[in-house]
C-alpha cells in the first residue's frame, strides 16, 4: 500500500533510562514538502528524527510508529531500516567537520556512499561523485576530490556533507541545524543551496533550526516544539503573521530586530524544564504570561483550528477573526488569575 | 570632550603559521593596523566572519596578546607588559567574557567560590565580607542565592554565562570585553542575557567591547559598530545608521545575509566564495575577490579607512560620501 504521505510519524515516543523525553509526535511529511522544526534546545527537535531513523543509543526506548511509504520502521528488521536510512531519508548535522572521517579523502567518502546506496563503483562512482560535488557548488571539484576534510572550510565541509546525503538520491533530507556553525555570509549560501536542491530534485526537506528567519526561507510549514511535544503547527504565513501559542509568540518576540527602533529585547522568562520534572498541566505554563488556573492542572491537546493550524493551548494569544469575544474572556481570566 | 577609556593605535598582531609539517613558516597578520577608541560607558560592537581577527583584537585590547606594532592606552596610560604586576593590577579593571562558559568555569569549584576568586586575587574584599558581595553579585546577574553551592554542570547554559558575568563584574571593571557571549544560547535565553548586560552596563557605567558575528544582537546592544574583514576595520559607524544604510559592500553583504522572517532569500545580496585565508591575503582591497563591484583600482591599491560622513568611516574606493552609497 502506498500512502499519500512520504513519511508518517504516529505517537512517536522516546525515553532515556525511563525518563520520557518525547511525548508522542504525530507528523506527516508530504512528497517534496519542506517542514521546519523550531524550539529551544532540549525540546526534542533532533531526537524526533534520530529516533525515527534508529540513530539513538541503546539506552533509548522508542515506541510509536514511523512509516515511510507505508512501511513501518519501528520494531522492524534491521534490513528495512538500512534500506531507508541514508538512502530514502538522509540526514545532515550541525558540525560538518565532525561528521566527516578525517583520515579519508573526501572523494572516497562520497564514492563509499554511492557504493552502498546505489551500487556504483570505479569510474561510474567517481563521475557521479564529481557531479554531486559540482551540484553542491564545490569549485574545482576534480582537483579537490583527493583532498582531506581538514583542507576544506566549514562551509565547504557542509557542502560535502550535503553531497554525501544526496548520494542515495533521497526522498527526504533531514537537515539538523545545518547552518548554525557557519558564518553569516556562508549561512546564506547554504540556505540558498538547500532551496535550489529541493527545487531541482523534488526531495522533501525537514529543516531543524532555532533560527526562525532561516526556517521561514526554506520551509512552507513549521512545527513549534516544546518539552517533547508539538505545541503549534501551521503554514509559515500563519505562524509568522499571527502566532497563537504564547511560546511561538515568545520565540518571535525574543529575536532582536535589524530594522526599526532599537528596543529592549523581550525574553521568555525561565528555562526549558528538565524532562524528569515536567510541570503539571501545560509544560510551558510556568514561563507563560498568559497561563491561567486550568493551564497548571490539565494539559491542552493539539487540536486543529478553523484556519487549518494545530494548536495546543487553552488561552491562545493573537487574533482569531470571528473569535474576539473569547479573547476578551481570556484576558479577563488572566487578570483574575 | 571626555578622554577615551581605551584607545588602540595602529595595532598589529602577526602569527607564524607553518604550512604543512615541513613547510615554510609564513607570517599571518591576524590584526593588521587597527585604530579604535572606546569612551567610558560606551559599547562598541565588533562584527566580522571567522578569521577576521575580531577575537584577537579583543585579547589585544586587554593586553593578553601583546601587539607587535602599535600601542594600547587604558585611561590615558600605556598598557603595561603582559604578566607584570602593573598589568595584573590593571586586569581587575578590564575583564573578558568568552563564548563557552563551561570552558571558562572550573568544574570542581562551586559557583560561589568562583565568583569570590577575583575578590581574593585582587584583595578587594576582606574574607568576612566576601559572602555578602558574592550574594550581591549573584542577585545582580539574576541567579538565586540558593544556587551558590551548585557546580557548573548543574546549571543551564544561560545560567553558566550569568556566573561568568558575575565573576567578571566582581572586581568592578571599567571595561568588559565580551567575545561572542550569547552565541551559544537559545534566542529566548539570549534576550535575557543581553538585557541583563545592558542593565548592568548602564547601572555601573561600564564600557564594553561586544564581539559577535550576530548582527541583530550587536545592533541591539552596541552604540557604535566596527566591521572587520581580514584583520582590518572596513567600516565604522553608529549602530543606528550602519545597518540601515551600510556603505561598504561587505557590510551590505553582511546585512543582506541575515535571514529576516517572511522575506525571501532571492533578490538579496548573497556573497559568493569564502572568506579568504589570512595567510594568503589578496592584493589591494582584501575584499575585492568577493566584491560584486570591484574595479581595477580595488585589485591594486589598499583603500584607507577614512571619514565619509559625520562619525562614519569606511575603507572602500567606491564610497565617496554617505550621500552616495555604493549601488549593489
Amino acid at each position: 500500500m502506498v500512502s499519500k504521505n512520504l513519511v508518517e510519524l504516529r505517537g512517536l515516543k522516546v525515553a532515556f533510562d525511563g525518563v520520557q523525553v518525547l511525548h508522542g509526535i504525530d507528523l506527516d511529511v508530504g512528497r517534496g514538502e519542506a517542514i521546519g522544526l523550531v524550539g529551544e534546545s532540549g525540546c526534542g527537535k533532533s531526537v524526533t528524527w534520530l529516533a525515527a531513523l534508529g540513530l539513538l543509543p541503546g539506552k533509548a526506548t522508542v515506541s510509536g510508529s514511523v512509516r515511510v511509504d507505508g512501511q513501518e520502521l519501528i520494531g522492524g528488521p534491521r534490513t528495512v531500516l538500512e534500506g531507508v536510512r541514508g538512502k530514502r531519508i538522509a540526514m545532515i548535522f550541525q558540525d560538518p567537520s565532525s561528521s566527516l572521517n578525517p583520515v579519508l579523502r573526501v572523494g572516497r567518502q562520497i564514492t563509499e556512499a554511492l557504493a552502498i546506496h546505489r551500487g556504483l563503483s570505479g569510474d561510474a562512482a567517481r563521475a557521479e561523485a564529481l557531479r554531486l560535488l559540482d551540484m553542491v557548488g564545490i569549485p574545482d571539484a576534480r582537483r579537490r576530490f583527493e583532498l582531506f576534510p581538514h583542507e576544506f572550510s566549514g562551509g565547504q565541509c557542509q557542502r560535502v556533507m550535503i553531497a554525501m546525503a544526496l548520494a542515495g538520491e533521497p526522498d527526504l533530507l533531514v537537515a539538523d541545524e545545518p547552518t548554525t556553525a557557519l558564518d553569516a555570509t556562508i549561512q546564506a549560501q547554504i540556505l540558498d543551496l538547500l532551496i535550489e536542491l529541493r527545487a531541482e530534485t523534488g526531495m522533501a526537506t525537514i529543516f531543524i533550526s532555532h533560527d526562525l528567519g532561516a526556517v521561514s526561507q526554506v520551509c512552507e510549514r513549521a512545527c513549534v516544539m516544546y518539552a517533547g511535544r508539538i505545541v503549534e503547527q501551521g503554514t509559515i504565513e500563519a505562524l509568522f503573521d499571527n502566532p497563537r501559542h504564547p511560546y511561538t509568540r515568545g520565540l518571535f518576540d525574543a529575536i532582536p530586530r535589524l530594522d526599526g527602533p532599537r528596543e529592549r529585547l523581550i525574553p521568555i522568562q525561565g528555562t526549558v524544564p528538565h524532562p524528569r520534572d515536567l510541570p503539571e498541566g501545560c509544560a510551558f505554563s510556568p514561563r507563560c504570561s498568559h497561563a491561567a488556573v486550568d493551564c497548571r492542572s490539565h494539559r491542552p491537546d493539539l487540536d486543529p483550528l478553523a484556519d487549518g493550524r494545530l494548536l495546543a493551548c487553552h488561552h491562545p494569544v493573537g487574533q482569531v477573526l470571528a473569535d474576539t469575544r473569547r479573547n476578551a474572556e481570556t484576558r479577563v481570566m488572566e487578570t483574575v488569575s | 570632550m571626555t578622554a577615551p577609556l581605551i584607545e588602540a593605535r595602529d595595532l598589529v598582531r602577526t602569527y607564524e603559521v607553518r604550512q604543512g609539517m615541513f613547510g615554510k613558516v609564513t607570517p599571518v597578520r591576524a590584526v593588521d593596523g587597527i585604530d579604535l577608541k572606546v569612551m567610558p560607558g560606551e559599547t562598541l560592537g565588533v562584527v566580522g566572519e571567522s578569521g577576521s581577527g575580531k577575537s584577537t583584537l579583543g585579547r589585544m585590547l586587554l593586553g593578553i596578546d601583546p601587539p607587535q606594532e602599535g600601542q594600547t592606552f587604558f585611561d590615558g596610560e600605556a598598557m603595561p607588559k603582559l604578566g607584570t604586576p602593573e598589568w595584573r593590577a590593571l586586569r581587575a579593571k578590564m575583564q573578558l567574557v568568552y563564548q563557552d562558559p563551561l570552558a571558562a568555569l572550573d568544574r570542581r569549584l562551586t559557583i560561589a567560590e568562583q565568583v569570590a576568586e577575583p575578590l581574593a586575587i585582587h584583595k578587594l574584599v576582606p574574607k568576612e565580607h566576601r559572602a555578602t558581595r558574592v550574594a550581591e553579585l549573584m542577585t545582580a546577574v539574576g541567579l538565586r542565592p540558593d544556587q551558590a553551592d551548585r557546580y557548573p554542570h548543574e546549571l543551564s547554559g544561560g545560567q553558566r554565562q550569568r556566573v561568568v558575568i558575575a565573576r567578571a563584574l566582581a572586581s568592578r571593571p571599567k571595561l568588559l570585553v565580551c567575545d561572542e557571549p550569547v552565541s551559544a544560547l537559545d534566542v529566548s535565553i539570549q534576550a535575557q542575557v543581553v538585557n541583563m548586560l545592558r542593565d548592568l552596563q548602564e547601572k555601573n557605567s561600564i564600557a564594553m567591547v561586544f564581539i559577535s558575528h550576530d548582527l541583530k544582537v550587536v545592533r541591539n546592544i552596541a552604540d557604535r559598530v566596527a566591521v572587520m574583514y581580514l584583520g582590518r576595520i572596513v567600516e565604522e559607524a553608529s549602530s543606528d545608521v550602519i545597518f540601515a544604510t551600510p556603505l561598504h559592500p561587505y557590510t551590505k553583504a553582511l546585512v543582506s545575509s541575515v535571514p529576516v522572517p517572511g522575506k525571501p532569500l532571492k533578490g538579496r545580496m548573497i556573497l559568493q566564495g569564502e572568506p579568504p585565508n589570512p595567510a594568503n591575503r589578496p592584493s589591494g582591497c582584501a575584499f575585492h575577490p568577493r566584491c560584486p563591484l570591484a574595479t581595477d583600482i580595488c585589485r591594486t591599491s589598499v583603500p584607507a579607512l577614512r571619514p565619509v560622513a559625520d562619525g562614519r568611516t569606511a575603507a572602500c574606493h567606491l564610497v565617496t560620501s554617505a550621500d552616495q552609497p555604493v549601488a549593489a
